[in-house]
C-alpha cells in the first residue's frame, strides 16, 4: 500500500537517507526502532509530506509524489498529491498537537466538517463513537489543557481516525508521556491494530513493538540496518549494531 | 510636681519680655523679606531695564508670519515684515537695540506675562478680554477682515454669502469670532496662515476670512485668488505689555504718535501695500477707545471662566477624537493583517514591500507623515480631506505596529499546530483561518489594546491638520480664556477617563488569557 523508493534526503550538506527502500503492505503493522536521531520521525514525516526530500519517490496506492530535485517535479501537482495522501494516512505526533482553543469534540470534528464537508451532526455523532473507542466519552466538552497527557494523545488518535484513514502513522506516540500513562495509549493502538488498520509506528517501546507488529525495522543513521519478524529480530538479531542497540534496551 | 501646662505658664510669665522681643524681631524680618521681594519682582520698571541694558526684547511668531514678521526667503537668517520695520523704528527712538524672541503665537501673551520678553507686537488685536490680562499701547494699525475666494468661484460676494459654506480662518482671531457669531458657517480653524490659502486652492474650503494684511499679502501675487466684498468690521493692533508697565506704555504711545505724525508709519505700511484710508483713524486715538466702550465685540467672552461653558466644546472635541481613533484603528487592524500575510506568506516581492512599509512607517515621525499626506500629496495631484488624512495618517502608521504584533502572535503558535492541521488534510488557508489565527488573536489582543490606547493619545497630533478634536479644542479654548491650567487638567482628565477603562480591560484580558487557556 505504501512504497518508498530510492529516498534521498539531506539537511544542508548532511545526508540522512541515501537510498532508502520500504514497502508496507495493506494490513501490516511495521514498528520502526532505532536510536534518537536515526531518522525514524523524519521518515514518517516524509511519508505525508510534512518534510520535503531531494530525490526518490513515495507512493500511497495510486498517489505518488517525488523529491524536489527529481526531473518532472511540479510543486502544484505534488501539493495536490500530498493532500490526497494525507486524507488516506492519519498521523499522531509525539507532542499530541491538539488545538488548544477547541473543545475535545471540536478538535475531532473540525477536519471532517471543513475538509470532507461532512455536516456537523454527523461529524459529532461520529466523534462521539470515536471517543467511546478511545475510552474518553465523558471528556467531549473539555479543553485539551484540562486533560492528562495520555488522554490528550488518545484524543489525537480519535482526531486522526475521524478522517477515516486507510493507514496510520504514529510518531513516537508515548515518548512524552509519564510512565503511568503509556499503557492506556498503547492499548488504544493495539485495539486499532487488531481491527486490521495498516500501521507504521516509530517507538522506543520494545515490548510493544514485539507484541503488535508484523515486521520490525531497525533504523540507524538513516539506514535500514536490519528488518524482519519481531520474534526473530528481538531474540536473534544478526547485525552488530542491532545487537548493541537491543542489548541496551532489553535488560 | 508641676504639670506640663504649669511649666509652660511659668516659662511664659518669666520670659514674656524676651518672647515679645523675639516676636517683634521676627515681624521685622518678615516685612523686610516681603519688602525686598516686592522690590525685586514688582518694582523693577521695564522701561528702566530697557534703557539701562540698551536692549528691547520683542516677542513674535515668524512661522507663516507674512507680511507681519517672517523669514526672508532670499536670506533665511533675516527677519522681514512691516512689524520688523516698525519695531526697528521704535527701538531707534528709544535709543536701544532689538533682541528677537520667537514664540508660538498661541501662547505669546502667556510668555509676555511670564516675562520672556518686554513687548509682544505681532498683529495682536486689541480686545476687551485681552485687555483684562495685558496692557495695550495705542493702536499702531487699523485692520479689517477680508474675504478671499478662488477666482473661478462667483457664489460669494459678501459676508452673508458665507452661510452654508466652508470657511477657513485663523486660530483665536477676531475673524474667527465674527464667523462663529454669524452662525451657519462651517468654520475650519488653522494655526498657520499659509495653510488656509493652500486648502482654498485645493477646494478643501470655499473661502478664507482673515485680517486684511494677510489676505492682501497672499492674494495679490496669486491670480487664482481674489478678494471679494468690502473689508468687514474694524479693529486695531496694539503692542501688548505687562499690566504694570504703564511707564513703558506712555513712552511707546509717544513714539507711535511721533511716527504717525512724521509720516514714517505711512511710509512703512505703504511699502507693504498696507496703507489705506482706515489708517487715518489711528490719528483719533481717543475716539477709538470710546468706540470700544460702547460696543464690545462679544459680551459673552468677557464673562469669567465658567467651566460648564467650556465642557460642551471639549466633549465635542472628545467625540471627534473617539471617532477618528476607532476608524483609524480599524484601518490599522485590516492593513496590518494584510501586511502580515504579505510578509509571512507572500513571495519575495510582497515580502520586500511589506518589510519596507513597516520599517519606513516605524522609522519616521507620525507628524511628518501627516504633513506629507495633507500638504505634500496635493502637489502631485492628490487632494484628500482633513478627515480622510487623519484616518489614513493614523491608520497607516499604526498598521506597521499592528503588523509586527500579528507576526509575533502568529510565530508564537507552535509549528506542531500547523503540522497537525496539515496532516488532517487541511489546506494552508484553512489551517490559517481555523487553527493559527484564532490562537494568534488571543495572544495579540492585549498588545492591540495597548496600541489602541497609544493611538488614542497620538490622535492629538492630527490637530495640526485643521481638525478640531480634543487637543485642538483645548488649545482654542485655552488661548481664548488664557486659562491653560484648569482647562489643561480637564482635558487631560477627559483623555484619561477614556483611556483608563481600556487599559483596565487590557489588563483583565491578559490575566484571563494567562490563567485560562494554555501552557504556552
Amino acid at each position: 500500500m505504501i512504497e518508498i523508493c530510492n529516498l534521498f534526503k539531506q539537511y544542508e550538506h548532511q545526508p540522512l537517507f541515501k537510498d532508502l527502500h520500504l514497502v508496507v503492505e495493506k494490513g501490516s503493522v511495521v514498528a520502526i526502532i532505532g536510536p534518537s536521531g536515526s531518522g525514524k520521525s523524519t521518515l514518517l514525516r516524509c511519508m505525508n509530506g510534512l518534510e520535503a526530500f531531494q530525490k526518490g519517490y513515495i507512493s500511497v496506492d495510486d498517489q505518488r509524489f517525488c523529491g524536489v530535485l527529481e526531473r518532472g517535479y511540479n510543486k502544484g501537482q505534488e501539493g495536490i498529491t500530498i493532500k490526497n495522501i494525507r486524507r488516506k494516512v492519519g498521523m499522531v505526533f509525539q507532542q499530541f498537537n491538539l488545538f488548544p482553543h477547541m473543545s475535545v469534540l471540536h478538535n475531532i470534528t473540525v477536519a471532517p466538517i471543513f475538509v470532507l464537508g461532512v455536516d456537523q451532526a454527523e461529524a459529532e455523532s461520529n466523534a462521539i463513537s470515536l471517543l467511546r473507542k478511545v475510552h474518553l466519552m465523558e471528556k467531549a466538552g473539555k479543553y485539551p489543557v484540562q486533560l492528562s497527557g495520555g488522554e490528550q494523545q488518545r484524543v489525537a488518535v480519535a482526531r486522526a481516525l475521524a478522517m477515516k484513514p486507510e493507514a496510520m502513522l504514529f510518531d513516537e506516540p508515548t515518548s512524552s508521556l509519564d510512565p503511568e500513562m503509556i499503557e492506556e495509549v498503547l492499548l488504544v493502538v493495539k485495539e486499532l491494530v487488531s481491527e486490521g488498520m495498516t500501521t507504521i509506528i516509530a517507538t522506543h517501546e520494545m515490548g510493544f513493538a514485539r507484541d503488535v507488529s508484523t515486521r520490525v525495522l531497525f533504523l540507524d543513521k538513516g539506514e535500514i540496518v536490519e528488518q524482519g519478524k519481531p520474534q526473530e529480530m528481538f531474540s536473534n538479531p544478526q547485525n552488530d549494531r542491532t545487537k548493541a542497540f537491543l542489548s541496551r534496551f532489553m535488560k | 510636681m508641676r504639670r506640663f501646662h504649669e511649666w509652660l505658664i511659668f516659662i511664659i510669665m518669666e520670659y514674656k519680655y524676651f518672647i515679645i522681643r523675639c516676636i517683634v524681631m521676627l515681624q521685622m524680618c518678615f516685612s523686610g523679606i516681603f519688602f525686598s521681594i516686592n522690590h525685586a519682582f514688582a518694582y523693577q520698571d521695564t522701561l528702566d531695564k530697557i534703557k539701562s541694558s540698551g536692549v528691547i526684547t520683542w516677542g513674535f511668531d515668524a512661522e507663516g508670519g507674512a507680511p507681519y514678521v517672517f523669514r526672508d526667503s532670499a536670506n533665511p537668517s533675516k527677519h522681514i515684515g512691516f512689524e520688523v520695520e516698525l519695531v526697528a523704528a521704535i527701538a531707534r527712538e528709544l535709543g536701544v537695540k532689538v533682541r528677537y524672541f520667537q514664540n508660538a503665537w498661541d501662547s505669546i501673551l502667556l510668555s509676555l506675562q511670564r516675562g520672556d520678553f518686554d513687548i509682544a507686537l505681532n498683529g495682536i488685536e486689541i480686545t476687551p478680554d485681552r485687555e483684562q490680562s495685558v496692557l495695550f499701547t495705542r493702536p499702531y494699525y487699523a485692520y479689517a477682515e477680508q474675504i478671499v475666494v478662488r477666482d473661478s468661484d462667483n457664489r460669494i460676494h459678501r459676508l452673508e454669502d458665507l452661510r452654508g459654506k466652508k470657511v477657513g480662518t485663523l486660530y483665536n482671531t477676531e475673524a474667527k469670532r465674527l464667523l462663529e457669531a454669524m452662525g451657519g458657517i462651517a468654520v475650519n480653524i488653522y494655526s498657520g496662515q499659509v495653510e488656509p490659502f493652500k486648502d482654498l486652492l485645493l477646494n478643501r474650503i470655499d473661502a478664507v476670512f482673515v485680517d486684511l494684511p494677510i489676505a492682501a499679502y497672499y492674494t495679490m501675487p496669486n491670480p487664482q485668488l481674489h478678494m471679494v466684498g468690502d473689508p468687514v468690521g474694524d479693529g486695531y493692533y496694539g503692542i501688548a505689555l505687562r499690566k504694570e508697565d504703564a511707564s513703558l506704555a506712555d513712552e511707546l504711545n509717544k513714539i507711535i504718535e511721533k511716527l504717525l505724525r512724521s509720516g514714517e508709519l505711512k511710509k512703512i505700511y505703504s511699502r507693504w501695500g498696507l496703507w489705506n484710508v482706515a489708517q487715518e483713524k489711528l490719528f483719533l486715538h481717543e475716539g477709538i477707545l470710546k468706540n470700544y466702550a460702547e460696543s464690545p465685540p462679544s459680551s459673552s467672552e468677557k464673562a469669567p471662566i465658567v467651566l460648564t461653558k467650556f465642557l460642551p466644546t471639549l466633549l465635542k472635541g472628545a467625540l471627534v477624537t473617539i471617532g477618528i481613533s476607532i476608524l483609524s484603528m480599524m484601518l490599522a487592524v485590516v492593513l496590518g493583517l494584510i501586511l502580515t500575510f504579505m510578509r509571512l506568506y507572500g513571495n519575495t516581492w510582497l515580502r520586500m514591500v511589506s518589510t519596507a512599509y513597516i520599517e519606513i512607517y516605524r522609522g519616521t515621525p507620525l507628524l511628518i507623515q501627516l504633513y506629507i499626506l495633507y500638504y505634500g500629496l496635493p502637489s502631485i495631484g492628490i487632494t484628500l480631506s482633513a478627515f480622510v488624512v487623519a484616518i489614513l495618517g493614523l491608520g497607516m502608521n499604526y498598521a506597521a505596529y499592528e503588523a509586527e504584533i500579528y507576526r509575533a502572535g502568529i510565530q508564537a503558535i507552535p509549528k506542531g499546530q500547523t503540522e497537525a492541521a496539515l496532516s488532517l488534510g487541511m489546506s494552508g488557508r484553512l489551517t490559517l483561518k481555523r487553527i493559527i489565527l484564532p490562537q494568534a488573536l488571543r495572544i495579540t489582543i492585549p498588545p492591540m489594546t495597548n496600541d489602541f490606547i497609544a493611538l488614542f493619545k497620538d490622535s492629538s497630533l492630527i490637530s495640526v491638520i485643521a481638525i478640531t478634536e480634543l487637543t485642538k479644542s483645548y488649545g482654542i479654548l485655552a488661548a481664548a480664556s488664557m486659562d491653560y491650567f484648569k482647562l489643561g487638567i480637564i482635558t487631560a482628565l477627559l483623555y484619561f477617563g477614556m483611556s483608563y477603562p481600556l487599559s483596565l480591560y487590557a489588563r483583565k484580558l491578559e490575566k484571563k488569557l494567562k490563567s485560562h487557556d494554555r501552557n504556552l
